[in-house]
């Protein structure tokens, strides 16, 4: 039996880049949307308003407690049933980028409390505006902490991504899934898309590793 | 003069304000039962400078943070150059009005462990405030500033970021930043307690200047006794959440008329 077929691993390399090249765009603009969600899900809980901190205490709760698998089916094949159907490739995104705001909201979180009482002392004596206090004060000193986490996290998207391929979405596993059921040949493409998968990750952990030790020890 | 002379007179009132610039008229403040402060009256002049003085844990602290409004009164009334800060009547909570945010504006203050913003630059944390509260443009801003921190002797520090600076020079750059805001009252909670010993006559010299060549309102908590005794138009010796005595420096430290004051005079001072 032939175990590794060359030329046919070769023929489907255009088709698998461009699947890679979709799970690259998918991740950047999905983190983008968890790192935006989830500091305005921090500061909400922070700030303890009277029930819409609860309620987002919940979306957290929500969020973190349901498989991105189930939210990413309830997004595309349920909420059309209720009238609100999207494409596939924006719904994907919306979904993978409110996911992680939930975990981004709990870093962020952690990256708050580590600001000393002190900062918010000091801008309070100077009067300060709420708004210029969070944002050129308490977050630029809560990011530096959890950029690592952060950076883990990206890492985690970008894999996790391959889930939207049960949502038709024809990113990296995707194509390779739909390349393995035309042909009936797993082998070629899994392999390529894990070594791709592989090619961004595993470099890009090394590259965390070494901002965690220039980062975390702040100031 | 010295070159400085002209920003220090830009922290002069233009109009000599109220007479009394400082009040607190029956303040309670308590955490569950440990009553800090019990029906304070406490009253200081305009352009009065004024150390209090007194053992660990009896309240000075308190005191300046109620007027940098970062405590609430839980009763009483404080007014700072006439118009109110906090009013609490009992059975009610402090409420913070907007007559709470514009009365603080007159008050700046020097914390024991500078809290200065480390990630920004020196200019920067000292224009900050200027900018996005007083509505003043970048470049005046800058100019107010680097006059500042030439009174404070760090203009050439301007650029570094204060976890390059020394503990004294960060806070002389505190210092400065409370003084770009152009406060009527200035408050310093132990601003040289977290210094080594060779840092703290920097800091001091800071505060000598300014205590006697400005009309500013100072408040100056502090353990450094022969330093109270020579800035100081008036000394205030508290213990358990009240007033003690009050008087001028000689008469404090030198022919104190509780036995409290003597005995605490004694123990940070035993010569
Ligand atoms: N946020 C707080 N919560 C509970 N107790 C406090 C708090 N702040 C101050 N205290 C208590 O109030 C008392 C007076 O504190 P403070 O004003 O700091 O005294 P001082 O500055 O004279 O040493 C102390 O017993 C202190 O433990
Ligand atoms: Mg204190």
């Amino acid at each position: 039996m032939n175990v590794w077929d060359n030329e046919f691993a070769i023929s489907i390399m255009p088709a698998l880049l461009k699947g890679f090249w979709l799970t690259i765009q998918i991740t950047f603009v999905s983190f983008a949307i968890s790192l935006a969600v989830g500091l305005l899900v921090a500061i909400v809980r922070f700030l303890k308003i009277p029930v819409v901190s609860k309620l987002f205490d919940f979306y957290v709760s929500f969020v973190r407690g349901t498989p991105l698998l189930v939210q990413a089916y309830i997004a595309f094949f349920v909420l059309p049933l209720w009238g609100m159907g999207f494409d596939a490739l924006p719904t994907g995104i919306v979904v993978l980028g409110i996911n992680y705001s939930a975990y981004c909201a709990e870093v962020y979180r952690s990256g708050i409390e580590q600001v000393p009482t002190g900062q918010w002392e000091a801008s309070r004596a100077l009067s300060l505006p709420p708004a210029r206090t969070w944002f050129r004060i308490v977050v630029p000193q809560a990011v530096r902490p959890i950029v690592p986490v952060m950076g883990n996290y990206l890492i985690m998207m970008f894999k996790d991504s391959a889930i939207l391929s049960s949502i038709t979405i024809l990113e990296l596993m995707g194509t390779s899934l739909q390349i393995g059921g035309n042909y009936y040949m797993y082998l070629e493409p899994m392999t390529i898309a894990g070594l791709l998968y592989l090619a961004i990750s595993f470099p890009s952990s090394l590259l965390i590793r070494r901002l965690e030790r220039r980062l975390v020890p702040a100031y | 003069m010295s070159p400085h002379t002209d920003i220090l007179h830009t922290l002069n009132s233009p109009e000599p304000s109220s007479d009394i610039e400082i009040s607190f008229a029956g303040v309670d403040k308590a955490w569950g039962d440990n009553h800090v402060l019990r029906g304070l009256d406490f009253e200081v002049k305009a352009g009065e400078k004024v150390s209090i003085i007194g053992p660990s844990g009896s309240g000075k602290t308190t005191i300046l943070r109620i007027l940098m409004t970062l405590e609430t009164p839980d009763v009483g009334l404080v007014t700072v150059g006439g118009d109110t800060l906090w009013n609490v009547k009992p059975g009610e909570k402090a409420r913070e009005t907007k007559q709470t945010i514009a009365t603080r504006r007159k008050v700046g203050m020097v914390f024991q462990q500078f809290n200065l913003f480390p990630h920004m630059t020196v200019l920067e944390n000292v224009i900050e405030a200027p900018i996005h509260v007083l509505g003043l443009s970048k470049k005046d801003a800058t100019e107010r500033a680097v006059d500042l921190l030439e009174l404070v002797g760090l203009k050439e520090h301007m650029k570094h970021t204060p976890p390059e600076l020394s503990g004294g020079q960060q806070q002389r750059v505190a210092i400065a930043r409370a003084l770009a805001m152009r406060p009527r009252v200035m408050l310093f909670d132990e601003p040289t307690s977290a210094l080594d010993p060779e840092l703290i006559g920097e800091v001091l010299n800071v505060i000598r200047r300014l205590a006697t060549t400005t009309d500013m309102t100072m408040l100056l908590v502090t353990h450094e006794m022969r330093f109270a005794q020579e800035i100081s138009d008036r000394v205030v010796m508290f213990d358990k959440g009240v007033v003690v005595e009050a008087g001028p420096p000689d008469q404090i430290f030198k022919s104190p008329e509780h036995d409290r004051t003597r005995k605490f005079l004694e123990a940070v001072n035993p010569y």
